[in-house]
Formats: structure tokens, C-alpha cells, sequence
């Protein structure tokens, strides 16, 4: 692998574009709008193919127009088949810009007789070819793409930074939005344009298809690890950045471990995002799916646990059973036991109680021990002082009681068992007179 | 070229009428799954599986190749798409379950990452010697002119299959499609049948691969169902009409790819279908623009014609109007009118024979005006009765309701107002308002 000028080029142009449309995307993602960019960037090839043929080459502000216009047409567009023609958002979305982008595909086949451009091309782009067309600024050879890249991401930086206020609040309070006087709707179109722009300047690098992933992925990825708007921006950025040079570095470096040769930098960007996203799918610290899982595995122990360690306590209190110990078969007989169905749970619960000392075990038969029996009077007490709570403040039937208090014991925090303990001060039983332990 | 098109419209080659067999039940097909589709609001799910199609046909070509083959047979590139359409389906199934992010952004999240990724391998591809990567760019846009006799067979019979399995599950269709709650209540697998249309939809995407091509194969399940949505609300003749829809875009399609080889099939295949919505959209008999336009346009004027007829015929109850420029003025006063939409009601009525003047004189109902104005004035005082006596709705509230649904009473509801209302017998009842009007504010 040989890194030359031309890779630092491309990895330039594809950051650039990452940017430019991460910033954008990142808007897109918040509005559930997502979509929206892929029918853009579907949408603005019969701009771009009609300028093609107008102007005879790929350069220049009349292409930019146009496709920015069409853009801003199909978004117009979606709306009016919506609501003129009846249908849902989506297929309404599906219809538009299927059509505009086969339009677009037979006007480039006409197009391509006088002009450099290849169907290929116009979804997966042409990075590679990027360093060929230079042009000079300031006395400087850069490649055209880059410059106009470059430009755009000033663009879209600087409308952020302006209207970073207006944009916040149309985003996530529309209607507050109008009453503060923004133009809720203004704001609507203005990201449409923004999104069509960027599209048209970052479709030489990327094609039509991938530019969905730098506009989607980073904002979405971004989502899951912060919930900050100026943060989530910037990670949004960072991550297109990053992709960028993980995605040229794997296109020219990754085929060659199986023999093959390179592959298109663009795709390769696509995949680098797909699996920042999939880390963050599963790692991230809140949101992730293994964070999650952990929680709710926590929870579900705890409440197993203090499910067993009630049904003890329970069986403490009962004249015939003087030693207060049950069998496993006892727990999930007894009446009110939560183990009636078969499962893993008691069997776990009992295990993890006789290792922390809670429960002893004695001829299959298990009881509390000394300090076992301190925290299952502690779990019988929250449970009774709820019953208490929705018999007394909440006129809850007998009969319901106990399904009620039994919602709440397992999410009862210190706190909540202090405000409950003060508010009942010498109250010495439960509604059906057993006492309240403690 | 004349001569050319006709040989293929008419289907003169064996070879043309294969391929036309296969895309024409690949349209039906889609028209046929495609209604349900778009009923169930899940159009753009199908465009993510089409999308993720592709590291699955550039995959099964590799591994093909790496095992010695050509990697070129169809069934086994299909199988390739099929694995990772309905992976990447999961994906966004599991996006929107597991993490706060909006359905849309799953369906953008999957269809360009794995698209991405199937541009990576598909760019291995273009590099490999030797290889004959020729063929996977049929897959991407679609080219029709590509398919050879046993992939037209192949896609065709698939397709029937598809079609057959739909129409058989026609009436579990329906139900879940419209009431699934209802469905589920009445003990129906509504799970099962959800998966099944989503199997069906998976599979007329991929058969519809090669003749459409990825990018736009979404566009044969959601533009003929909701083309054909403008004509109907039948669902029987809405999946009728989807079909024939799928089959002339799938008909015209294949003929103009084989005369013009160059242009993507897939392309001209939804440019038909485009042009079938358009027509659809603004000339459809039942939800069409323009007939929604005449409708609300044939609804006004009957609105305002029946109105006249009744400030007429509440003016001559009142009596004491001595010329026709007094007439005006407390017409316009009583309902708002502007002079000229008085002018254009009153030419209205006069050109239908319902009234007439006498220069000079005030306007006069002829014989069938008269009648038609009791008619009206009687229906709107019945309503104002039964709001007031059934509706519990204050005095001078009732107007306003009553002329809100006059204009729309049926016969049939009429009948059912006097039977409800029996006292009145045949007989008009009285104004409920009082009739002299000195502030002109209300206008019962």
C-alpha cells in the first residue's frame, strides 16, 4: 500500500463531503426526516443531468442551481402528492422520487453521448477522479471537487452558526417556534436547500445513494451517544471525519489481504460509518443495546430476589410452618407466589441469596438466616406499607391490593421507603391487619 | 426503427415474448403485493430491502468465483440478495426496536450502509481479471435486454407463484389490512400474515431485480397501488387496476429497452409507471384532482343556490319588498353576499326557470320554483327542529348546524327527519327565528 498526494486528495474530498453533510444529516435525523434525504438525493439527478445538457459540462453555478432547485421542487412535490393524491408520507415519498430518478437516469444516457458522465457514477461517485480536475486558487493547484466542497461546508456552517437559535427551536418545538416569530416552515425549506446543495456538491465524491449514508449514519450514530444538540453536531462531524480517512485506508489497504486490488473509497466510507454505527448500536453507554440489556438483566435479578425473599418472610410469619423454610416446589405453590409459571428465575434468586448469605439451605428446603431475615422483613414491610398507601390514599379495593403494591416494591428507592415510612408513622398493620414488620 | 418497435409491440420474436412474459407478471405481481404495501403504510421498508439487496448479489458473485464458477447464474445471485434483503430488513426491524431512532432513519441507516457496502465488493469486482463483472451492472439499474430465456422463465413462474398465493389470501389480506386489530381479535395470525406479505414483498423485490434493477424496483410494489387508488375504493378493483398498471408499465418497459438498448429498463419500466400516476393522479374517477375540484365546485353551487332559494322564499314569507333594488340590499344584508355573487346565484336560478322578474318588480319564483324552495326551506327548518329538540343545541346556534348539513340531507334522511318529527305531517313548519330582521345579523 502506497499512500501518495492523490490519497491525501481523496481523503480530503471525502472528509469534506463527510462534513458537509453530517452538519446537514445531522438535522434530518432530529426532524425524523431521514428519508427526506434520500428522495433529495435521489431528486436532484434530473437537475443535474438537465444542466449537464444545458451547460455541456459538469462545472459551473448553473448546475448547482438547477439541481438545487429541483431539490427544493421535490420536496415541494412530495408534500402536494400528499396531500392532493391522498397517500401516506412515505409512498408519497416513493412515487416522487422514483420517478424523478429515473427521468434523471434516461436524461443522463442522453447526456452521456457529450459529456464525461457514467451511470456508475452517479451512485457511487468518482472520488478517485477527483485530483484529475484541478483548478487554481490563489496561485494554488487544487482539484475543483475539494474547492467546491470546501465551499460548501463554509456554507453550511455558517447558516448553522447564524440561525443555530432558530434551527433548534423549529426542530424540536415548532410551535413554539411560531409563536416566538420564526418561520417554522422557512426553516423547513431552507434545510431542504441546504440538504439539495450539499447533495449536488458532494454527488462528484459520493454518487446519489451513498451521500444517504454521510447525511444519515453520523447523525444517527451521534444520536445514540449524546443528547446534547451542540455535542451531537460535533460528534456528527467527528465520526464523518474520521470515516473518511478509516474508509480510504480500508479501501486501499483491506482488498490486498484476499488478492484482490483496491475498491471505491466511497463505499468503503459507507461501510466505516455502518459499523461506527453498529458499535454504537451495541456499546454505547446508554442507549446501547448491551448497556440496556445489563440494566434490565439488573433489574429483573433484583426483583427475582426480593420476590423469594418476601415469599420467605411470608412463610416466617405462618403458625404451621415453624421453622419458616419452603422447597422449591413450596415457592411456586404458595399462594401469591410471582414463580407460578416455570422458569430460571427462582432457581437464580436462590442461588445468588444462599451467596450472599441471605438464605441457607437445609435438606432441599430453604430459610432465612440472620441477616436474610432483616432484609425480607424490610422487602414484607414496603410491600404491606404500599398496601396501606393505595387502600388508605387511593381507594383500592382488598381484593386489588395486592397486585398494586406488588408494581411498586421492586421500584421503591430509600427515599420513597422514608416518605412512605414518616407518612405511616405508628401505623402497626396492613389493611387486612397483618402486621407491618419493622 | 418504426418497423422495429411494431415487430417488438406485437411480439413477433420468441425471445421478446419470453422476457415480455416475465416482466409483465413481475408488474402484476408487484401491482398485486404492492396494494397491500401501500395500505399498510410500509412503502419505503421495501426500498431498504432493495437496497440491501446488493452486498448479497456482489457477495454470491464472489464466493461464486472464488469456488471456480462464473458467478453468473442467476438463482444463486438471487439467493445472494435474498440473504441479505432480509438481513438488512432485520436490521431496521431491529434499530427501531432497540434504539429511539425514528423508523425513517432505520430505513436510511440500513439502505445506505449496505448499499455502501455492496459498493465496495462491487468495486473488488471491476478490478478482478478476468472476471465477467458485466452482468451485475443489470442488477443495479436493470436491463431487461440481459435476461436470457430460462431468467425470463424463471422470474415469470416465480411471479405467478406470488400472484396465485396473494389472490388465495385475498380475504385475510383485506381484513388485516384494514382492521388488524380486528383481525387479531377475531383470532386471526395476524403475525403470520404480516410476515407473509413481508416475504412477498421480499420476493417480488428480488425477482424484479435484474428487470428493474435495485434502485427502482420499489417503484413497481408502490406506483401502480397508488395510481390505481385514484379510481377506486374497492379493493377488488384497485388490486384489478394496480395489476393491469404493473403489466403495461412492465409491457412498455421491455419494449422500448430491446429498441433502445442503452437505456437503463429500469428507468424507462417507472418513467411508464410515472406517467400512469400522473394521469391517474389528476384524472382518477374517485379521488382524481379534477374530480375532487368538480365535485367541491358542483357542491358550492348548490350550496349557494339552495341558499338563495331559501333567503327568496324568507323574504316573500316577510313580505313588504317592493322593488327589486330592495330585494338586493336585503339579500347581500341578510347572508354576506357580495353584489356580484348575488348577481351570479341569481342568473343561476333564472337560467334553471326557478325564478323570474317582471322589470321593475322583484324577483318571482315561478311554479317549480316555488316548490323547490318550500322543499329547501322545509328540510332546513326540520333539521333546525330536530337540533333543538334531539341535539339539545341553544336557539340561535342551530342555524349554523343546520346549515351545515341541509345541503348534504339525503331523501332517505329526509323521510327519516319527518318521521321523527311526525307533527309536522307534509306540512312546513314555521321559522323558529323571528322574521323581522331590523339588525340583519342572523339569517334563519
Amino acid at each position: 500500500m502506497i499512500w501518495t498526494a492523490l490519497d491525501s486528495w481523496i481523503v480530503l474530498a471525502g472528509a469534506l463531503a463527510g462534513a458537509s453533510c453530517a452538519l446537514v444529516g445531522a438535522f434530518l435525523v432530529l426532524r425524523k426526516m431521514s428519508m427526506m434525504g434520500d428522495a433529495i438525493s435521489h431528486a436532484v439527478l434530473p437537475g443535474i443531468a438537465l444542466a449537464f445538457i444545458l451547460t455541456g459540462s459538469r462545472a459551473g453555478a448553473v448546475m448547482f442551481i438547477g439541481a438545487a432547485v429541483v431539490g427544493v421542487v421535490s420536496a415541494v412535490l412530495v408534500e402536494a402528492v400528499r396531500r392532493y393524491g391522498n397517500l401516506e408520507h412515505g409512498a408519497s415519498m416513493g412515487v416522487v422520487f422514483t420517478v424523478l430518478f429515473a427521468v434523471g437516469l434516461i436524461l443522463i444516457e442522453r447526456a452521456a453521448r457529450h459529456v464525461d458522465i457514467y451511470p456508475e457514477h452517479v451512485l457511487f461517485g468518482a472520488v478517485e477522479l477527483v485530483p484529475l480536475h484541478l483548478v487554481s486558487i490563489a496561485g494554488l493547484e487544487i482539484p475543483r471537487g475539494v474547492a467546491v466542497l470546501a465551499l460548501m461546508l463554509i456554507i453550511n456552517l455558517a447558516v448553522v452558526a447564524v440561525l443555530f437559535k432558530e434551527l433548534r427551536l423549529a426542530t424540536f418545538d415548532p410551535g413554539l417556534a411560531t409563536t416566538l416569530g420564526i418561520n417554522a416552515t422557512a426553516m423547513h425549506y431552507l434545510l431542504m436547500t441546504l440538504t439539495a446543495l450539499t447533495t449536488v456538491a458532494a454527488f462528484e465524491v459520493v454518487g446519489s445513494i451513498l451521500v444517504v449514508a454521510m447525511l444519515i449514519v453520523p447523525g444517527a450514530t451521534a444520536h445514540l451517544l449524546t443528547r446534547r444538540l451542540l455535542p451531537f453536531l460535533a460528534v456528527s462531524v467527528a465520526l464523518a471525519l474520521l470515516a473518511a480517512v478509516l474508509g480510504h485506508l480500508a479501501a486501499i489497504g483491506i482488498p490486498p489481504w484476499f488478492g484482490f486490488e483496491d475498491t471505491s473509497t466511497s463505499g468503503a466510507m459507507a461501510t466505516v460509518l455502518g459499523l461506527f454505527f453498529l458499535i454504537a448500536f451495541l456499546a454505547a453507554p446508554e442507549e446501547g443495546v448491551i448497556a440496556r440489556g445489563w440494566n434490565l438483566a439488573g433489574l429483573r435479578l433484583s426483583i427475582v430476589t426480593q420476590d423469594a425473599l418476601g415469599l420467605l418472610a411470608r412463610a416466617a410469619e405462618d403458625p404451621a410452618n415453624p421453622d419458616g423454610s419452603l422447597s422449591a416446589s413450596d415457592f411456586r405453590s404458595v399462594s401469591l407466589s410471582p414463580f407460578r409459571s416455570a422458569g430460571a428465575g427462582l432457581a437464580v434468586a436462590l442461588a445468588l441469596l444462599r451467596a450472599r448469605g441471605l438464605v441457607a439451605a437445609d435438606k432441599r428446603r430453604f430459610r432465612l438466616t440472620q441477616r436474610g431475615q432483616a432484609a425480607a422483613r424490610e422487602v414484607l414491610r414496603v410491600h404491606r406499607l404500599w398496601e396501606r398507601f393505595f387502600y388508605d390514599e387511593g381507594g383500592v379495593e382488598l381484593g386489588e391490593l395486592h397486585n398494586a403494591a406488588d408494581l411498586l416494591e421492586h421500584y421503591t428507592d430509600s427515599d420513597l421507603r422514608r416518605a412512605l415510612s414518616d407518612r405511616f408513622t405508628g401505623q402497626r398493620t396492613d389493611p387486612r391487619g397483618k402486621r407491618i414488620p419493622g | 426503427m418504426l418497423a422495429q418497435l411494431l415487430r417488438v409491440l406485437s411480439l413477433a420474436d420468441y425471445n421478446t415474448r419470453v422476457v415480455m412474459f416475465g416482466t409483465m407478471t413481475l408488474g402484476i405481481a408487484g401491482g398485486v403485493v404492492g396494494v397491500f404495501l401501500l395500505l399498510r403504510r410500509r412503502a419505503l421498508l421495501a426500498d431498504a430491502v432493495s437496497h440491501a439487496a446488493l452486498p448479497g448479489v456482489a457477495g454470491a458473485f464472489l464466493l461464486a468465483v472464488a469456488a471456480g464458477g462464473s458467478g453468473r447464474s442467476l438463482p444463486l445471485l438471487m439467493l445472494g440478495a435474498l440473504a441479505s434483503g432480509l438481513l438488512g430488513m432485520a436490521c431496521v426491524m431491529f434499530i427501531s426496536r432497540f434504539t429511539r431512532l425514528s423508523q425513517d432513519a432505520a430505513l436510511g441507516i440500513v439502505l445506505s450502509v449496505f448499499f455502501g457496502f455492496g459498493a465496495a465488493l462491487l468495486g473488488i469486482i471491476q478490478k478482478m481479471r478476468g472476471a465477467q463483472a458485466a452482468g451485475l451492472d443489470s442488477f443495479i439499474y436493470g436491463k431487461t435486454a440481459s435476461m436470457i430465456r430460462s431468467d425470463a422463465l424463471l422470474i415469470g413462474i416465480a411471479a405467478l407463484i406470488v400472484i396465485l398465493l396473494t389472490a388465495s389470501l385475498f380475504k385475510e389480506f383485506r381484513l388485516y389490512t384494514f382492521d388488524a386489530d380486528f383481525a387479531a381479535g377475531d383470532g386471526w395470525p395476524v403475525h403470520r400474515l404480516d410476515l407473509l406479505l413481508m416475504t412477498l414483498v421480499v420476493a417480488v423485490t428480488i425477482l424484479g431485480l435484474q428487470a428493474v434493477g435495485i434502485i427502482l424496483i420499489i417503484a413497481i410494489l408502490i406506483v401502480p397501488p397508488a395510481s390505481a387508488r385514484f379510481w377506486t375504493d374497492s379493493l377488488r378493483l384497485m388490486v384489478l387496476l394496480s395489476a393491469l398498471i404493473g403489466a403495461l408499465g412492465g409491457y412498455f418497459g421491455t419494449a422500448i429497452s430491446a429498441i433502445a438498448p442503452r437505456l437503463p429498463a429500469g428507468a424507462v419500466i417507472v418513467t411508464v409507471l410515472g406517467a400512469a400516476f400522473l394521469l391517474s393522479m389528476l384524472f382518477g374517477s374517485s379521488r382524481g384532482v379534477i374530480h375532487l375540484a368538480l365535485q367541491s365546485r358542483a357542491l358550492k353551487r348548490k350550496t349557494l343556490r339552495q341558499n338563495l332559494l331559501r333567503a327568496l322564499f324568507e323574504c316573500e314569507e316577510a313580505g313588504a319588498l317592493h322593488s327589486e333594488q330592495q330585494q338586493l340590499e336585503y339579500l347581500s344584508r341578510i347572508r354576506g353576499w357580495s353584489r356580484r355573487e348575488l348577481r351570479k346565484a341569481i342568473g343561476m336560478l333564472a337560467r334553471s326557470g326557478l325564478i323570474y322578474r317582471v322589470p321593475g318588480c322583484p324577483w318571482q319564483f315561478s311554479e317549480n320554483g316555488r316548490t323547490e324552495a318550500m322543499r329547501v326551506t322545509r328540510n332546513h327548518r326540520l333539521w333546525e327542529v330536530y337540533l333543538l329538540e334531539h341535539a339539545d343545541v341553544a336557539t340561535a346556534h342551530v342555524d349554523q348546524g343546520a346549515d351545515f348539513i341541509e345541503h348534504v340531507l339525503g331523501d332517505a334522511i329526509v323521510a327519516e327527519l319527518e318521521a321523527s318529527l311526525p307533527r309536522f305531517g307534509r306540512a312546513l313548519p314555521q321559522s323558529i327565528h323571528s322574521l323581522t330582521r331590523s339588525n340583519g345579523g342572523s339569517d334563519g
